[in-house]
């Protein structure tokens, strides 16, 4: 194992991140501020309380989930991305790394900044709305599990991209529908009941779902679906980005 | 002696279908200074990023140092630094940031008095802090050179390295370049400036269209270089030189009407007329005479131009 260099890399990223501050960690509580105003305080004071929870702090899962997503995909997306269109990346596939330790190193650093973030939210929310958090080891679980499983999927989107269009289109076109659509600003339920069952094939609701039960101890789906789902979204990431680093997809051809 | 880069039956084939390299077989020698040269497109690059595991290779093998550069890459990737063509460097970074990043890539633990003398060499240690994107394209590629060497590595690749590189930084490179190879650092350069390969280089390969063409010494070439031919276009063709002409340097062509006379045109007595003058007393007339030189610039054009 080379721990000099995943060391090298998580820190490089890591830098990267502390140096584009506003960018990485101002500009999403800001808008996560903007959802609690808009969603939460605005139009939720006129929604009634769903399966005994206020409003605003219903929303408060799916809000971190949202952001867990989408910065998980663009952290790690770019990261690998931006090597290769400036040409850098020379040095990555010319050093003594395995595939491993490459994706440890950035995946590593992807899961970080956008846990980080995660818990910088949740702080956040507390100032809007009274929260409470029944199975503390279980959010946490949650929260590293999907932050990792979307920086893989991340990673192998900025590898498979080849110009900044396609590094948005994933993100744009098919991860954010999916987070608004999954129940992030309503519970399942109260969808009639065919456009229930259409929502049950998105990746999401299980995702939400889940972190939701962590905190208030009830859940669109089974936790044990929720977990289920979340893990098989990863091992087919994981998959994806083996078979990527044996052919040398995109990479070294 | 085991060479140390071994490549054998090396070939690349682009999913486009683009042959680039074709069978290439070469050995690179413990210390040596190698120059790879060839047209623009030639294939160097490809060669190169093959063996420093940048892009997969077709078929073929390759070893560094005895390490086979799949099974056991680790050990065949630390032994090299890599001074790209392409001045691709992260723009943000500090130049202190980038290049202890690249020694930590390598697997080598921080050393930063390392880290210090090697900028030092290379007169970065002023801009340290500066950011990449602010240097000048001489710094840029002083900047490479620094990373490359970050993790002080046994063979150093330098693909075209003083292309668009001003006088002064040339020169401190192949200052750069002697002090690396006193201490025993294997060297491998393209370059399509042949002076350059004379400059510095102990061999010369030469690659076209995907093949090595030429691989010899380059204290070969020199001779070669510092040689003349004499050619005379005989009247009446001979069956063989006479005996009294073995001590000159004579060649007979195949049908026996032309004969060749290689010389050292920087010796005192070429030898020239002295041949001329017993050629006519031995009755061998010619009806007309050329002389040509050979330089490695004209052994490079007609090897590339044959292939053509």
């Amino acid at each position: 194992m080379n721990f000099h260099a995943v060391w090298a890399i998580y820190r490089m990223e890591m830098a990267r991140a502390f140096r584009t501050m506003l960018q990485s960690i101002v500009s999403p509580v800001i808008s996560t501020s903007l959802y609690f105003v808009v969603f939460g305080s605005a139009i939720g004071s006129r929604i009634t309380e769903i399966d005994g929870i206020s409003y605003g702090a219903f929303i408060v899962p799916g809000l971190i989930m949202l952001t867990l997503l989408t910065q998980s995909i663009s952290n790690a997306s770019f990261a690998i991305y931006f090597p290769k269109f400036v040409g850098s990346i020379y040095e990555l596939l010319s050093a003594p790394v395995s595939y491993l330790e490459i994706v440890l190193a950035y995946v590593g650093a992807a899961a970080t900044k956008s846990i980080v973030l995660g818990l910088i939210i949740l702080a956040t929310a507390a100032l809007f709305v009274p929260l409470r958090i029944e199975h503390p080891v279980w959010m946490l679980a949650f929260l590293v599990l999907t932050a990792v499983t979307f920086s893989l999927f991340g990673f192998i989107i900025g590898i498979w991209a080849k110009s900044f269009e396609q590094l948005q289109l994933v993100p744009l076109l098919i991860v954010t529908p999916l987070t608004f659509l999954g129940g992030s600003f309503y519970s399942i339920n109260m969808l009639p009941d065919i456009w229930r069952t259409v929502t049950l094939f998105n990746p999401v609701v299980y995702l939400v779902s889940g972190f939701r039960w962590s905190f208030y101890g009830t859940s669109d789906v089974p936790v044990a679906i929720s977990l289920g789902m979340t893990v098989v979204f990863l091992l087919i990431c994981i998959a994806i980005v083996a078979w990527i680093f044996r052919t040398g997809y995109r990479l070294r051809n | 002696m085991q060479p140390i880069i071994s490549i054998s039956g090396v070939t690349k084939t682009y999913a486009t279908g683009f042959t680039a390299l074709k069978e290439i077989n070469l050995d690179i020698r413990r210390g040596e200074i190698f120059a790879l040269l060839g047209p623009n497109g030639a294939g160097k690059t490809t060669l190169i990023s093959i063996v420093c595991g940048i892009v997969n290779r077709s078929s073929g093998t390759v070893t560094v140092d005895g390490h086979d550069i799949n099974r056991d890459y680790r050990a065949a990737r630390s032994l090299i630094g890599l001074v790209p063509q392409e001045l691709t460097i992260d723009a943000f970074e500090s130049v202190w940031a980038t290049v202890n990043y690249s020694r930590g890539l390598f697997g080598k633990p921080a050393d930063k008095a390392f880290v210090e003398k090697v900028l030092r060499d290379l007169s970065l240690w002023d801009k340290k802090d500066a950011k990449a994107i602010t240097l000048s394209g001489g710094m840029k590629r002083r900047l490479m050179i620094a990373k490359a060497l970050s993790h002080e590595p046994r063979i150093l690749f330098l693909d075209e390295p003083t292309a668009g590189v001003d006088v002064e930084l040339r020169q401190d490179m192949w200052a750069m370049v002697r002090r690396l190879r006193e201490d025993g650092v294997t060297i491998i350069l393209t370059t399509h400036y042949i002076e350059e390969a004379e400059a510095m280089a102990d061999r010369v390969g030469v690659i076209n269209r995907g093949e090595i063409v030429l691989v010899e010494d380059k204290a070969e070439l020199m001779r070669k270089l510092g040689r003349k031919r004499l050619i005379l276009e005989l009247r009446s063709p001979l069956d063989a030189i006479p005996d009294a002409f073995s001590h000159y340097a004579l060649e007979l062509s195949p049908d026996g009407g032309q004969l060749t006379y290689t010389y050292d045109n920087q010796s005192e007595r070429p030898g020239v007329a002295s041949l001329i003058r017993e050629l006519e007393a031995a009755g061998i007339h010619f009806r007309d005479m050329d002389t040509e030189n050979s330089s490695l610039e004209e052994i490079f054009v007609n090897l590339v131009r044959k292939q053509a």
